[in-house]
């Protein structure tokens, strides 16, 4: 099958989309970004193909195999992927004990290490089990690393190896995991994962005609903060302003305002009726106000990224914050417990003070036309959607505000399509769309 | 191999900054004065030599010593917001005066304040004028608040030139005032603007043969430092329009860092001053883009020559209040939307591009407006980046390209909508998929 790929390397995330030849999408993959660009654009790649099987393989068997059975199949090959992974952090653990700790120490480290991983194993096997898994982050590093840490906090000091050693071990070993390339596609791990729900004959089949699918990429373009590095001919590298402006049209085809907050920059989009940008402006030289901002302020209070919004919208009274710069903020956080204010006040205060940014980068654009659609990571936040929503409709009025559920990968869309218009120029698309 | 032009250029300099060195020995009187409202040919009359400290600041940045002057500066307790063009020129002086040439600059016998719109300027001449203890004259020239330099503001010029500005030179230079040598001094300035404005017209045809703001910066140098009035200045600009009309008669454009710009994809106007400590980076930027500026505001600061004045020797002092008056920096913002969208029309540009630069609030104020309304007016899509003058601090070379890169796309995604260009031919296809 002919089809069409965009990676958006961004700061934090890499996002990579598949189109067909008729412009629709097929699959959709997502990676943490790290050192080695080529790697993640690979690796986030590798995830769209294998969405783009299961697509496949659910439209050639969702009737006679039934919805649970494929979810079951889709969630075993995930477990496959952990377990391959977790196998190679042990062997870059090991590797390291014998190069980095001192000699009266590694065995006792080695013992911890051997538990840690062993029961990190058996808790992904039985969260597979689980009736209904709880949500948890798409990235191995996040996942493995919440539960080495636990484990590691319980077992240091038990054969002689501290916290610090063990963690430390753990921060060197995952990027030497995550900067060396590992076989996780569709063929890599869809026997095993079949094998481990039974193999039923129904589910079988399908997996074999989306095993046996040859993809053909013709063309692949790339976009993001990494995209210069991105090992593609220059006329199939398109800014990020571009693939923003031309995704969010392919998601909601009213759109005349894009706003897309990501890792380090915020970028205020004026499109036309085509998606062709118009007027754009981004945040200059401050990475106040994106993505990293609000990461800063989740590690200061030591809780998951994905924890702020929802805390923030308990607040009842929001706190102004004045300083949105990201090295101060702490500060200010500090201050502002110490003198008593509520976390959920504080919060609320700090995504409104991120959106006010917003706000002038939007003015200096030419304003917020009807429709507007909201972008990038943070459009997931929801205290950061409340505070949009409310800032818009004080200056502007009302306005139809779309947030797609995967509107993180709004810039890998729009590359796919500038890919699909490289080679088929004046294609007429149809990419689906999301939900206002 | 460099044109004549520019070896005319660099000798021209040279020898005007040893003959400020040699200033103190052959007792040539040495005036301070700002580009904008300069009045080069009268003080060139009483025998006396210009110094203009933001072309030395500019030269700094080029050099690569603006970095350590404004550090000094800072040390000094000037601050963060302060022009980075005072910080770089009070460096300087405080690291012994060496200008941009390597010789040692003299200090002024006067400075000379020709107010055109920079309140800047003004602060600056006091830092000097509590340094040197020497005398001040200042001029002042009306804002043209309401778009024109009206008959009572002219007079008043005039009136300060007589009472205030020639009482002064005088005095330094031990000289009564000689109409009839600035007279002549007139005429070799409206000879070199002739052949300036030519050059700059240039830019009408397709390709370009100058870049008029990257070269342009180069191409205004002579006119708006030291030597309007000057048998020197004449010869330049006429090596110079003769290079350029070659150029122009074989269908070349200018040299850029990218090499020989022939092939122009992108035809801009630019409003702002440039960066000067990135100078070539910047330029790269536009130039490997295939992008060519036919026209910018930031030549006119020293003179809007290409609106159609020229010093008249007719009537001396009169024509040096309609300079003054007439600098770009003197303008409205009303004048300088006219001015911008006048020249996206009689150029034919593509695209209108704004570096609002950190150290300068009488340019940058007001121009995502100028942005906004030239856009309306034409039709073109604005594009705006930021940086500064000669502090390299505020040049981020990534975020400059990257908003450049997203608008030269931005422009051919336009350009292939409107289905005026071709698409680019399609690379080679294609690895497999995993």
């Amino acid at each position: 099958m002919r089809c069409y790929v965009g990676v958006d390397l961004g700061s934090t995330t890499t996002k990579a989309v598949v189109l067909g030849e008729d412009g629709r999408i097929l699959g959709r993959g997502i990676t943490n970004s790290r050192a080695n660009y080529d790697l993640a654009a690979d690796v986030a790649r590798t995830e769209a193909f294998v969405t783009a099987r299961f697509g496949l393989l659910r439209r050639e068997v969702q009737r006679s195999a039934g919805d649970a059975r494929l979810s079951a199949l889709l969630r075993a090959f995930r477990l496959e992927q952990t377990l391959a992974q977790l196998q190679r952090l042990a062997a870059a653990l090991h590797a390291e004990i014998d190069h980095a700790v001192a000699p009266a120490l590694r065995q006792g480290t080695h013992d911890a290490i051997d538990e840690i991983i062993d029961r990190s194993r058996q808790e992904e096997e039985q969260v597979f089990l689980l009736p209904d898994p709880p949500l948890r982050s798409d990235f191995f590093r996040d996942v493995a690393g919440s539960t080495f840490s636990r484990l590691a906090e319980e077992l240091a000091n038990r054969d002689g190896a501290s916290f610090d050693l063990l963690l430390g071990l753990y921060d060197k070993c995952i990027i030497q995991v995550e900067n060396t390339p590992l076989e996780l596609g569709f063929h890599d791990h869809i026997g095993a994962a079949l094998a481990r729900i039974g193999d039923p004959p129904e589910v079988r089949a399908g997996v074999q005609a989306a095993t046996a699918m040859a993809f053909d990429a013709a063309v692949t373009c790339g976009t993001g903060y990494g995209r210069a590095r991105l090992p593609f001919p220059k006329e199939w590298i398109r800014s990020e302003i571009l693939c923003h402006g031309l995704g969010a049209h392919a998601m909601f085809p009213r759109t005349r305002t894009v706003l897309d907050i990501g890792g380090q920059d915020t970028k205020a989009i004026q499109v036309d009726g085509e998606g062709i940008v118009t007027s754009f402006q981004m945040n200059d030289r401050c990475a106040a106000g994106c993505g990293r901002y609000l990461g800063y302020i989740a590690d200061e209070m030591n809780i998951g990224l994905h924890e702020l919004g929802p805390i923030a919208e308990q607040s009842t009274r929001k706190v102004r914050i004045n300083s949105t710069c990201t090295v101060f903020a702490g500060a200010e956080l500090r201050e502002r417990l110490g003198v008593g204010e509520r976390r959920e006040d504080i919060l609320a205060g700090l995504h409104r003070a991120v959106i006010l940014r917003a706000m002038s980068l939007l003015a200096r654009s030419g304003g917020i036309e009807d429709e507007f659609t909201f972008t990038g990571g943070v459009a997931n936040n929801p205290a950061a959607v409340q505070a949009l929503r409310e800032l818009v409709e004080e200056n502007y009025g009302r306005r139809t505000l779309n947030i797609s559920p995967a509107s993180i990968y709004t810039g890998a869309l729009g590359a796919a399509i500038f890919a699909l218009r490289v080679d088929r120029p004046g294609a007429e698309l149809d990419t689906g769309g999301g939900e206002a | 191999m460099k044109d004549r032009s520019m070896l005319l250029q660099k000798e021209m300099i040279a020898e005007h900054f040893r003959r400020l060195e040699a200033a103190p020995q052959t007792g040539e009187k040495v005036v301070y004065t700002f580009v904008p409202g300069n009045l080069t040919e009268l003080i060139r009359s009483f025998g006396a030599l210009p110094l203009l400290p933001e072309i030395n600041a500019l030269q700094s940045g080029m050099r690569g010593k603006s970095k350590g002057y404004i550090a000094e500066a800072e040390k000094a307790g000037h601050s963060a917001d302060v022009c980075t063009y005072v910080k770089a020129d009070i460096g300087m002086m405080m690291s012994g005066n060496i200008g941009p040439t390597g010789t040692k600059l003299p200090p002024p016998d006067l400075l000379l304040l020709s107010y055109t719109g920079c309140y800047t300027f003004m602060k600056w001449f006091e830092l000097l004028r509590e340094k040197y203890q020497c005398p001040t004259v200042f001029l002042q020239i009306p804002y043209q608040g309401d778009g024109t330099l009206l008959p009572e503001h002219r007079d008043y010029v005039v009136e300060q030139l007589r009472q205030d500005v020639i009482p002064a030179l005088e005095k330094v230079t031990g000289r009564p005032y000689d109409e009839a040598r600035l007279r002549e001094l007139l005429a070799l300035s409206a000879r070199a603007e002739d052949d300036l404005v030519a050059v700059l017209h240039s830019a009408k045809q397709k390709p370009s043969p100058i870049d008029s703001y990257f070269g342009g910066v180069y191409y205004i140098g002579p006119i708006f430092s030291a030597f309007r009035g000057t048998p020197e200045g004449v010869e330049y600009y006429q090596a110079l329009r003769e290079e350029v009309e070659e150029r122009a008669a074989a269908g070349e454009g200018p040299m850029t860092p990218s090499g020989r710009l022939d092939d122009q994809q992108f035809r801009l106007v630019v409003e702002g001053p440039p960066n000067w400590t990135s100078f070539n980076q910047f330029w790269e930027m536009f130039s490997d883009e295939g992008a060519v500026v036919v026209a910018s505001t930031y030549t006119k600061v020293g003179g809007t020559y290409d609106f159609g004045f020229r010093h008249d020797p007719a009537d001396p002092l009169g024509t040096l209040a309609d300079y003054c008056g007439g600098c770009y920096t003197n303008h409205n913002l009303p004048g300088r939307i006219d001015m911008l969208v006048e020249y996206v029309r009689q150029y034919q540009a593509d695209g209108f591009l704004i570096n609002s630069v950190k150290s300068c609030n009488s340019f940058s104020a007001g121009q995502l407006l100028i942005l906004r309304e030239v856009e309306k007016r034409t039709g073109i899509p604005g594009g705006f980046i930021e940086s500064d003058l000669v502090d390299p601090r505020y040049f981020s070379a990534a975020n400059i390209k990257n908003r450049l890169e997203s608008y030269f796309q931005m422009l051919r995604e336009r350009r292939r909508a409107g289905g005026q260009a071709a698409s680019p031919a399609a690379p080679p296809a294609a690895g497999r998929a995993p």
